[in-house]
């Protein structure tokens, strides 16, 4: 029997699709970690989680916040000596634990892009108020009344839509979409 | 007069309808048409990138077809639509099969990608294809004196698209200073808002947006400026949230750079948007009236 892919490997093919170098050629300088805005709140720092991956602790990978705090700013990937794309692997991260349904419980991310797309193969575009929904249950009641304040504020001076927009020919997006995974959300 | 297909992004449409407004009024001024692209479709922000790329791109992959039928090059003014449409087109361009994956699905909206069509952000428009020189003509009332915090944010320079300085650049600055204000220097201009991070992971987020803020205000802006809805929202309209969670007391504008420039411009300021702010922009305005 054919050896299964280790989890870096699996991982490192989901990375290869974002033209990285892979995480194998990782020195653990620390670079990304010391760039990262947001590591002080991650469980495990970037540099971490890619030691973690190396070393196949996917349950550990899995179980952290790490990916789902990554906001995206592509500090890292800039200045990583190794040409490793960091951000992309936390995408890439991300997309894994979507598709096996396992995260960190209590984790706003997850059901939030799962609303958004939702929300995109409605009507094409965005629409504030259903995504709120996703992470608005999550607030403690101070929260939630400011949340209600600012967004009262904001209605206030005309910047949040009453109506979800829809863009004319959603027909055919949709149609679009079902050609690109034929049994997807689209419905 | 120079057209470009505009992709005014989801934010753009209400949420941000200010640089929406601003940005037609001022690129009118300098000759530039930004023709909205018809039926345009969500560009997929960040979180349709967690769930399915392949789909993402699709979707960055029909506003540029729409954008090609017309022969024109695209402008968006959010700087992460800017990046996921940039990015599209050039991972659309290196693998053919993936173009041709995307290509048999837009088919079904009578579609077709070919990569012909640049993707420009909108401060590209001003600083390189209308270019200073140029800009500087059309400015009358010189916003001089106003101390004006420069906010680059992620997504404008990061990923690295080109060959573009990403860790000292300079363009925002010049821009302000082309319009006669005075951009400061502070030591955050290109660290992260934090993002979508301010629904999904509120605290840390605040914790970005309160750094930002001090970072600014410490340096003696007024007011800061933006070319990103994202940025603008979570700078402006947490402040609250911050001053609450810290124990600070921040109240500073976040305007977008192209209301400042509308301002230099002598345009009025109900044109542009201004108003609709949280945080109140009457120091700012104090200095276009003169
Ligand atoms: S910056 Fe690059 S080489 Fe350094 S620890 Fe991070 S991923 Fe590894
Ligand atoms: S892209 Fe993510 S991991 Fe990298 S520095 Fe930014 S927040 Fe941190």
């Amino acid at each position: 029997m054919v050896p299964k892919p280790t989890f870096s490997e699996e991982i490192g093919s989901l990375l290869h699709a974002a033209h990285s170098n892979p995480l194998k050629t990782c020195i653990q300088c620390g670079t990304c970690s010391g760039t990262c805005p947001v590591a002080k709140f991650m469980d495990h720092s970037p540099r971490r989680v890619i030691a973690m991956i190396n070393a196949g602790l996917k349950d550990r990978v899995l179980n952290s916040n790490t990916f789902w705090y990554c906001a995206s700013c592509y500090y890292c990937t800039v200045r990583c000596p190794r040409g490793i794309d960091i951000a992309g692997l936390m995408y890439a991260l991300k997309r894994y634990s979507i598709w096996k349904n396992r995260y960190q419980e209590g984790l706003v991310g997850p059901v939030f892009s799962e609303t958004f797309v939702k929300t995109i193969m409605k009507s094409g575009r965005s629409y504030e108020p259903v995504l709120a929904t996703s992470y608005l249950f999550t607030f403690g009641v101070p929260e939630f009344l400011q949340e209600a304040q600012t967004a009262t504020n904001l209605m206030l001076k005309g910047r949040i839509p009453v109506l979800p927009p829809r863009i004319k020919r959603l027909e055919n997006f949709r149609r679009m979409v079902r050609r690109i995974i034929p049994i997807g959300g689209a419905s | 007069m120079k057209t470009y297909a505009y992709f005014p992004g989801c934010s753009l449409e209400k949420m941000a309808l200010s640089y929406h407004q601003s940005a037609i009024e001022t690129t009118r001024m300098l000759g530039v048409e930004l023709k909205e692209l018809e039926d345009w479709n969500c560009c997929g922000a960040t979180a349709y990138f967690h769930v399915d790329e392949l789909l993402a791109h699709t979707l960055c992959a029909r506003n540029l077809a729409m954008a090609e039928q017309e022969h024109l090059d695209v402008v968006a003014p959010c700087s992460g639509c800017y990046k996921n449409l940039y990015f599209a087109r050039a991972d659309l361009g290196r693998d053919p099969d993936l173009a041709e994956h995307i290509n048999y699905a837009l088919e079904e909206d009578n579609l077709h990608f070919t990569g012909s069509s640049a993707v420009r952000h909108l401060m590209e428009v001003f600083v390189d294809d209308v270019g200073l020189e140029e800009l500087k003509t059309k400015v009358t009332q010189p916003l001089d004196g106003l101390r004006v915090a420069p906010y680059y944010g992620c997504q404008i320079l990061r990923p690295r698209k080109n060959h573009e300085d990403v860790e000292q650049p300079r363009f925002f600055e010049d821009l302000l200073t082309a319009i006669g204000a005075v951009p400061v220097e502070y030591a955050l201009r290109l660290r992260c808002c934090g993002g979508a991070l301010i629904l999904t992971s509120r605290r840390s987020a605040l914790s970005l947006v309160r750094n930002l803020l001090q970072s600014a205000v410490e340096s003696g802006a007024a007011v800061i400026a933006t070319a990103c809805p994202l940025c603008q929202v979570n700078l402006e309209c947490y402040q609250k949230q911050v001053s609450q969670e810290f124990g600070t007391e921040f109240s500073i504008p976040v305007v977008y750079f192209t209301q400042l420039v509308g301002l230099a411009f002598g345009i009025p300021p109900k044109s542009l948007g201004i108003g609709s702010e949280l945080v109140s922009t009457r120091d700012v305005l104090s200095y276009a009236a003169k």
